[in-house]
């Protein structure tokens, strides 16, 4: 299958690549990695006349810790973001990124391009809500710094305004005795998930003293529910504790039934791994070392 | 092709052997690497992304060049399946899936040994779900993956010995 016929372009600067996908407006489109783009343009879904590999373009790429925040470009891909020292330091992004499909597809896709597409089953929108997460995006008006909450619009909706590309997400360092998971449940590797849960958290003693919660695949984007979150501040995460909060966000959400399963179906999935995550989220937060976030046949 | 569309120039060096061609920009890697350069051991099975039959490793690592533009890989290294074997002696992967029925129809056959050479790259000695793990972007529909397993097993540890 091929795509129908485009110009391509490589430009070798932000600037220039800025500049193109601004004089073509909706008739380009960009490439980073190409896992969400090429299939859809082989399915010649979306029409395009200029393709602009933005896939080169230099100092996109870096994984990096400077002082407490956390600074990734939009091209680092799923796979070296799962197997960088910040992976270490936060151990949800090693879940998500290291879970993401299947080794070819991590090899290649970006977590630019991730939340550029704002796929409701998406790993990495998700799994950043419970993050203290701003998104960079530079266009012809220069640059402007996003919040994770308002970048993801809507399904399939980014705040990204014309001409515009996401350059770099930061993403700031949690505090002492914080802890993370992200689980998803899948059918088979290179399939999307079909529900996905984020807990982040952080303790004081065995107490909690804040708590961010995320489901995914849920609703038309990531579902957070503030009610659920105030229920275990200044709490014990006991399991009665965490199954009262489990239930109040499921509650919050609307899982689609389709082929992935029935509404039925996933509610119970979601608040069976919810209530993982958080359990994983704590043990972590103490030291522990658990890998894997991502269950398939 | 078009006469509106610009062709691209592709330079690559595929197992070894340097590679230019002009081209179409929509041209896949996959198709490429078969049409253009007759390297027809990649295989193209659901040419949506799924199957990973398609799977050769650009730079070193394996991707799905069915999900690939051959322009994405100008300047790069591709290793193909056909570069497995070296002096007429298969490599201890395809000496192994043979050895341990790691296929049928062989349909899927390319794709795996591509998985499971970067695998074996990565990690000398892999526990059975690392295997599985390492080759979860690889569809078979005949062997039920058991003996492809055994066979990836058997081939990390012949290595290991020499
Ligand atoms: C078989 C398969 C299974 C998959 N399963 C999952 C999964 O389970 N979970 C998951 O999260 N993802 C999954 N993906 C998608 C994958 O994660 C993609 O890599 C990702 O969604 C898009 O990143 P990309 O770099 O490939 O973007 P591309 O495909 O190159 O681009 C996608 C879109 O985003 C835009 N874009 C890309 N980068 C930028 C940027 N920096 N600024 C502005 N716009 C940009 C492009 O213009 C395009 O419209 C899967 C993909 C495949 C092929
Ligand atoms: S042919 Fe490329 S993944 Fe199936
Ligand atoms: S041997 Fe037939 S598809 Fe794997």
């Amino acid at each position: 299958m091929y795509p129908a016929p485009f110009q391509y372009y490589r430009p070798d600067s932000l600037q220039e690549a800025i500049r193109l996908l601004t004089k073509f407006g909706d008739e380009a489109k960009v490439l980073a990695g190409g896992q969400t783009l090429l299939p859809m343009l082989k399915m010649r879904l979306g029409d395009m006349s200029h393709l602009i590999d933005i896939g080169r373009l230099p100092g996109l790429s870096h994984i990096e810790q400077k002082g407490d925040t956390i600074h990734i470009g939009a091209l680092a891909t799923h796979a070296d973001i799962a197997a960088s020292d910040v992976a270490k330091t936060i151990p949800l992004l090693s879940d998500c990124g290291g879970g993401i499909a299947d080794k070819q597809v991590r090899n290649r896709g970006t977590i630019g391009g991730g939340l550029s597409v704002a796929d409701p089953s998406g790993d990495w929108p998700t799994g950043l809500h419970t993050l203290d997460t701003t998104v960079v995006c530079v266009g012809p008006a220069g640059e402007r710094k996003v919040a994770i909450a308002d970048f993801i619009i809507d399904s399939y909706t980014a705040d990204l305004q014309d001409g515009e590309l996401v350059t770099e997400v930061q993403i700031k360092v949690p505090p002492a005795n914080s802890g993370g998971a992200y689980l998803a449940f899948k059918r088979a590797a290179p399939a999307y998930p079909t529900s996905t849960a984020a807990v982040q958290l952080t303790m004081d003693g065995d107490i909690c003293k804040d708590i961010r919660m995320a489901l995914g695949a849920s609703a038309s984007k990531a579902v957070v529910c503030e009610e659920a979150e105030n229920a275990l501040r200044g709490q014990a995460l006991t399991r009665e504790n965490l199954e009262k909060a489990a239930a109040l966000i499921v509650a919050a959400s609307e899982p689609p039934a389709d082929a992935r399963g029935s509404e039925a179906f996933k509610r119970a999935m979601l608040l069976s791994i919810v209530i993982e995550a958080a359990e994983r989220a704590l043990a972590r937060s103490k030291g522990e070392e658990i890998k894997g976030g991502h269950r398939y046949a | 092709m078009p006469s509106s569309v610009q062709p691209v120039t592709v330079e690559v060096t595929v197992n070894g052997n340097k590679y230019r061609r002009e081209i179409e920009p929509r041209m896949l890697l996959v198709e490429f690497v078969r049409e253009e350069l007759g390297l027809t051991g990649t295989h193209i099975g659901c040419d949506t992304s799924y199957c990973g039959a398609c799977t050769l490793l650009l730079d070193g690592k394996p991707i799905k060049s069915c999900t690939a533009l051959a322009v994405q890989a100008d300047g790069c290294e591709i290793m193909t399946v056909e570069g497995l074997e070296k002096d007429g002696q298969l490599h201890p992967l395809q000496s192994a899936f043979s050895e341990h029925h790691g296929l049928q129809c062989g349909y899927c056959t390319p794709g795996m040994l591509m998985s499971s050479y970067s695998l074996l790259q990565e990690n000398a000695s892999p526990s059975r779900d690392e295997i599985c793990k390492g080759i979860a972007g690889n569809v078979c529909r005949c062997t039920g993956y058991q003996n492809i397993v055994k066979a990836v097993d058997a081939a990390a540890k012949q290595v290991q010995e020499g």
